[in-house]
């Protein structure tokens, strides 16, 4: 291999990713060994990255602070029955628009497309005051009733798994006469496992790292969600940096390990966008 | 019987099959949940926004019509002008510096080397944490003083920045946070890069094309759907930007003027949208900001929609 070729494939790219690399996990490392120091150490000059002594106190007196328990549950809760709507709605929509040969289809995929550029805010206030009318404050009927109504991205995702279904495969069953809904449910739906697993897991991180929709639906404290909680600690905590770290490492340890296993769910949602023309 | 005769003679109007009917009772039976949720939760809000927006509606009392007012107030709100600009600079600024970082780092990882699944798995991670810990982490790393950037930059011997206390380096903050999360609109542009034929790299290799031509001829045409789409994205994400200027500017629920940040750097379009909707109740005048922000953004991604013809190929269909 020559020198040049050597350096175009081998030496520039591995420069460059290590350089990257270092950049983007940084500032992990600084949470971490942030929420390790002592209230002292973090305001010494120069810093010491790696803390004298690990103060793992740290983690308990943020638990202790303010009931992250609770707000983990609340959180929890609310994920799990966005998920459970979604995995109820988003396929049957997409499934309408992708298989079944009907005048509406083509209609329905525009709108859907076309809500996605919609600003949520321009519908924020009159849900609002629907969700208060209806005596929905400060429950987490506001922040989970949507999902039983399907996301546009989750249909625009679903589609495209669709059409990459052979026709073939319910064909076969229409034959033997078996209905659409059958079709669905025991060929469709199974072939459907990992685009419905990316759905869970999206949905799951968009509920979990939801701030705005709590903020503004839960008022009482013993209702809030994570982000919340985290937000309020700031509030009351704000210069306590080595605590304030420890619960944003907690907040973020959920995250990062749904991403460790759910990694080839990450990297499906990516390819989905490429079959968008 | 003479309902049913009379039913298939309809049908027959209109020319659609018994098949047909079937095949269309089944598709809407499929798509109601979507339908229904269309209708309750978008058409109709979007239509009584228009109306809340001509009105004084403090939630208490019935609303009041007060006409054209609140859009009149609009354009005499130093709040408004202040929050368009903001987004603006966001929307022109951080979108293409996000663009065009996350299709170098996009680039960087379709290198074939060994190990490429671990540099994956670190550009991406940042997009996974949630949007609070991570604004709370770098409000942090920008500290003036004990943050790990201005720390670093003094031992360069760069100027060091107030970042979140300078008007005039929160925005610039925000934009390097973006910067940290551009994972996400690299793995999109990863997918992409990795459907394009190959022989076209090695054509142009043969005729003695640079990296740079080969970048702009290649690269960037064969990509240029899917730059629209995260260009268009990106624009509707920019105007509503809430939860990092909301942490960054310190919000305090229910604490009147403490959202914005220094000199109201931070007072985005979405933000002051939630300050006069659910700080100071005003939720005719909110509905009328959110009418003007629809507009705003329509008008946005038409122009890009209609320029776009020009610069985006689609390949082969």
């Amino acid at each position: 291999m020559s020198a040049a070729k050597l350096l175009r494939t081998k030496i520039f790219p591995h420069t460059m990713l290590i350089l990257f690399s270092v950049l983007f996990l940084f500032p992990f490392v600084w949470l971490v060994f942030t929420s390790l120091k002592s209230s002292t150490e973090i305001f010494e000059l120069p810093p010491r990255i790696i803390p004298e002594a690990f103060q793992w106190s740290n983690y308990k007196a943020a638990l202790e602070t303010v009931p992250f328990g609770r707000y983990m549950l609340n959180t929890v809760i609310i994920c799990v029955v966005c998920i459970i709507g979604q995995l109820f709605a988003s396929p049957l929509v997409a499934y309408s628009i992708s298989r079944i040969p009907w005048a509406g289809s083509k209609v329905i995929f525009a709108i859907v497309l076309a809500t996605m550029i919609l600003p949520s805010q321009v519908q924020l206030i009159p849900q609002y005051i629907i969700f208060a009318k209806l005596g929905w404050i400060n429950t987490i009927l506001p922040l989970t009733i949507g999902a039983f109504f399907g996301a546009p991205f989750y249909i625009f995702l679903l589609r495209q798994f669709l059409l990459g279904i052979p026709r073939e495969l319910s064909e076969a069953a229409k034959m033997d006469g078996a209905s659409e809904f059958r079709i669905y449910s025991q060929i469709i739906l199974p072939t459907l496992k990992p685009a419905l697993a990316t759905v869970a897991l999206f949905t799951f991180v968009g509920a979990y790292t939801d701030f705005m929709g709590p903020l503004i639906y839960l008022n009482d404290a013993a209702k809030w969600t994570l982000t919340l909680g985290l937000q309020g600690f700031q509030q009351d905590h704000g210069a306590q940096w080595e605590k304030l770290m420890a619960a944003s490492t907690i907040m973020a340890i959920p995250m990062i390990l749904l991403y460790f296993f759910g990694q080839k769910y990450y990297m499906q949602s990516g390819s989905a966008f490429t079959g968008f023309k | 019987m003479r309902d049913s005769v009379s039913g298939k003679t309809s049908l027959r109007r209109k020319g659609w099959t018994r098949k047909e009917w079937h095949y269309f009772w089944l598709g809407l039976i499929f798509a109601s949940p979507w339908i229904i949720g269309f209708l309750i939760f978008t058409v109709y809000p979007f239509f009584s926004s228009l109306y809340f927006s001509l009105t004084e509606y403090d939630l208490f009392n019935p609303p009041r019509w007060v006409g054209m007012d609140n859009y009149k107030a609009i354009m005499k709100d130093h709040n408004f002008y202040k929050s368009i600009s903001n987004t603006l600079f966001m929307a022109f600024i951080s979108v293409p510096v996000t663009l065009f970082s996350s299709l170098l780092i996009a680039m960087l990882l379709n290198f074939k080397v060994k190990g490429i699944n671990y540099y994956r798995t670190i550009f991406y991670l940042p997009a996974v944490i949630p949007g609070v810990a991570s604004a709370l982490l770098w409000t942090w790393m920008l500290n003036p003083d004990f943050g790990l950037v201005n720390i670093f930059l003094r031992w360069a011997g760069l100027p060091d920045p107030a970042w979140l206390l300078d008007p005039q380096f929160t925005k610039p903050s925000l934009i390097l946070m973006g910067l940290w999360g551009s994972g996400a609109g690299a793995l999109i542009f990863l997918a992409a890069l990795q459907g394009v034929p190959q022989t076209y790299y090695e054509a142009a290799e043969v005729d003695g094309a640079n990296w740079w031509y080969r970048f702009w001829k290649i690269t960037v045409p064969a990509l240029s759907p899917i730059i629209l789409f995260q260009l268009i994205m990106g624009l509707i994400g920019a105007f509503q930007i809430f939860t990092e200027s909301y942490i960054l500017a310190g919000g305090k629920a229910g604490g009147g003027n403490s959202l914005g940040g220094p000199a109201q750097s931070l007072l985005f379009y979405a933000v002051n949208l939630y300050q006069e909707a659910f700080i100071n109740l005003k939720m005719g005048y909110a509905s009328a900001l959110a009418w003007i922000l629809f507009i705003i953004v329509m008008l946005i991604t038409l122009l890009v929609l209609k320029t776009s013809k020009r610069w985006v190929y689609y390949g082969g269909e």
